[in-house]
C-alpha cells in the first residue's frame, strides 16, 4: 500500500512538540513497515529550509531543552527512504532560497499533483 | 479510472487555499476518474445560490463530479436554496463512498 | 449493514474547538451503522474527547441549571457511540495515540477506548476497506 501524506499546516505546536507531529507520525509509519512518502504543501515547503533555529526559549526559569530541528527531520526521513516533495509554486512564491533547501527533496508542480496522486492507494492530508 | 471522494470543510471567504483544492479537485476530474467532492461544515456556506463563491462548486459540477452538500450542515446554516449543480445528502452518503472499493478520501 | 466491511477514521482536533469534532462523530455514528468494524485512531488533542473527568456546567448567560442544560460532553457522546456499536453488533476500536495521551494527561478515559501508536493505526488501515483522515488546521 503506497501512501501519500500531504503536510500543509506549517509550525503549529512545534515548540511544545519539540517535533512536527505530523512529520513525527509519517515517519513513525515508516519504521512500522508503511510506504510513506511526504508532499509538502502551502507554508510547510519552508520545513525545507535550512538553518531554521527555534532556540532559546524559556519560561520563567523552564528552558525549552530540545527545540524542533524540522529540516533535520526531514533529512532524516529522506534518509529512511521516505521520498518528500514539495510543491514549486509554494517554493517560489515563498522566495525560499534554492542553494538553502534540504537535500533530495523533490520539487512537484500544482499542476502535476492530481497525476502524482494516482500513484498512491492513499492519499492523506493532515 | 480510480474514485476520488475530496472533502471540502473550509470555506472560501476564510480559507487562502480553498480554491487550490477546488482546481486539485477539477485535475483529478480532467484524468477521467470518478470524482466527488462532498461540502461539509462551513464549505456549505459557498453553496447557498448566489454566494460569490458558489461558481466554484456550480463549474465542477458541469465538468462532472458530483457535488454533494451535508444536510445537516446546510441546515445549520439556513441554507435553503443551493447553487446549480449541487445536491443535499446525509452523512451517511460519505461513510458508503469511503467504503466503495479502491477509493481514496482526500479531506480539506 | 453492509457485511464485513471495516472503515478507518484518524482525528485530531481537541473537542470543544471547532466543528470537525461533531463531524467526526457524526461520520462514526453512521459508520457503526454500515461497517463490521471502524476503528478510530484519535491523535493529538482529539484524546481529549474520551476523558472521564469532562463535565457538564450550567450556563449563566441562559439562566439554566447544569440539569436544564443538559450540557454536552464528548465522553457522552462517544459512550453512546459504544452503546450503538453493542446494538448494531459492529466493533468500535477507539485508540487514543499514547503519547498525546501522556503530555495531555488524559489518561482517564471512560470504559471502551484503549492506549495505542501508529502502529496500531497502520495495522487498522491494512485491514480497512475505507480510511478517512480528518486533518487539523
Amino acid at each position: 500500500m503506497k501512501i501519500l501524506s500531504i503536510v500543509d499546516t506549517a509550525y503549529r505546536a512545534t515548540l511544545e512538540e519539540q517535533d512536527d507531529t505530523i512529520l513525527w507520525l509519517n515517519h513513525a509509519l515508516r519504521n512500522n513497515g508503511a510506504e510513506v512518502s511526504i508532499l509538502l504543501s502551502g507554508n510547510a515547503v519552508n520545513y525545507a529550509v535550512r538553518g531554521q533555529d527555534a532556540a532559546g526559549l524559556a519560561f520563567g526559569d523552564r528552558r525549552v531543552a530540545h527545540p524542533p530541528r524540522l529540516d533535520e527531520d526531514l533529512a532524516r526521513l529522506i534518509a529512511a527512504k521516505v521520498a518528500v516533495f514539495a510543491v514549486e509554486e509554494d517554493i517560489r512564491e515563498r522566495a525560499l532560497p534554492a542553494d538553502s533547501l534540504v537535500a533530495g527533496i523533490e520539487k512537484l508542480s500544482r499542476a502535476g499533483i492530481p497525476e502524482a496522486i494516482e500513484r498512491f492507494d492513499q492519499v492523506w492530508r493532515w | 479510472m480510480a474514485r476520488f471522494v475530496f472533502v471540502e470543510s473550509r470555506d472560501p471567504y476564510e480559507c487562502a487555499d480553498c480554491a487550490r483544492f477546488l482546481d486539485l479537485v477539477g485535475g483529478v476530474r480532467r484524468r477521467s476518474h470518478e470524482v466527488t467532492l462532498f461540502l461539509v461544515q462551513n464549505a456549505v456556506l459557498a453553496a447557498r445560490e448566489g454566494a460569490s463563491h458558489a461558481g466554484g462548486y456550480s463549474d465542477l459540477a458541469r465538468a462532472g463530479v458530483a457535488v454533494v452538500a451535508d444536510a445537516f450542515a446546510l441546515r445549520e446554516r439556513a441554507v435553503d436554496r443551493l447553487a446549480s449543480g449541487i445536491e443535499p445528502s446525509g452523512i451517511d452518503r460519505l461513510v458508503s463512498l469511503a467504503l466503495t472499493p479502491q477509493t481514496r478520501v482526500i479531506w480539506h | 449493514m453492509t457485511i464485513g466491511k471495516n472503515l478507518t477514521v484518524a482525528i485530531m482536533d481537541p473537542p470543544y474547538e471547532s466543528a470537525t469534532t461533531a463531524t467526526a462523530l457524526r461520520i462514526i455514528d453512521a459508520a457503526l451503522r454500515q461497517a463490521q468494524v471502524v476503528t478510530v485512531f484519535a491523535y493529538e488533542g482529539a484524546v481529549s474527547m474520551t476523558m472521564k473527568a469532562q463535565q457538564p456546567h450550567a450556563n449563566p448567560v441562559k439562566g439554566t441549571t447544569v440539569e436544564q442544560e443538559e450540557h454536552p460532553t464528548t465522553k457522552d457522546w462517544i459512550a453512546g457511540l459504544f452503546a450503538l456499536a453493542r446494538q448494531t453488533g459492529a466493533k468500535l476500536d477507539w485508540i487514543n495515540c499514547g503519547l498525546c495521551v501522556d503530555e495531555r494527561g488524559a489518561g482517564e478515559t471512560i470504559d471502551g477506548p484503549r492506549r495505542g501508536s501508529p502502529k496500531d493505526f497502520f495495522e487498522a488501515v491494512k485491514l480497512s476497506d475505507g480510511v478517512i483522515v480528518i486533518p487539523t488546521h
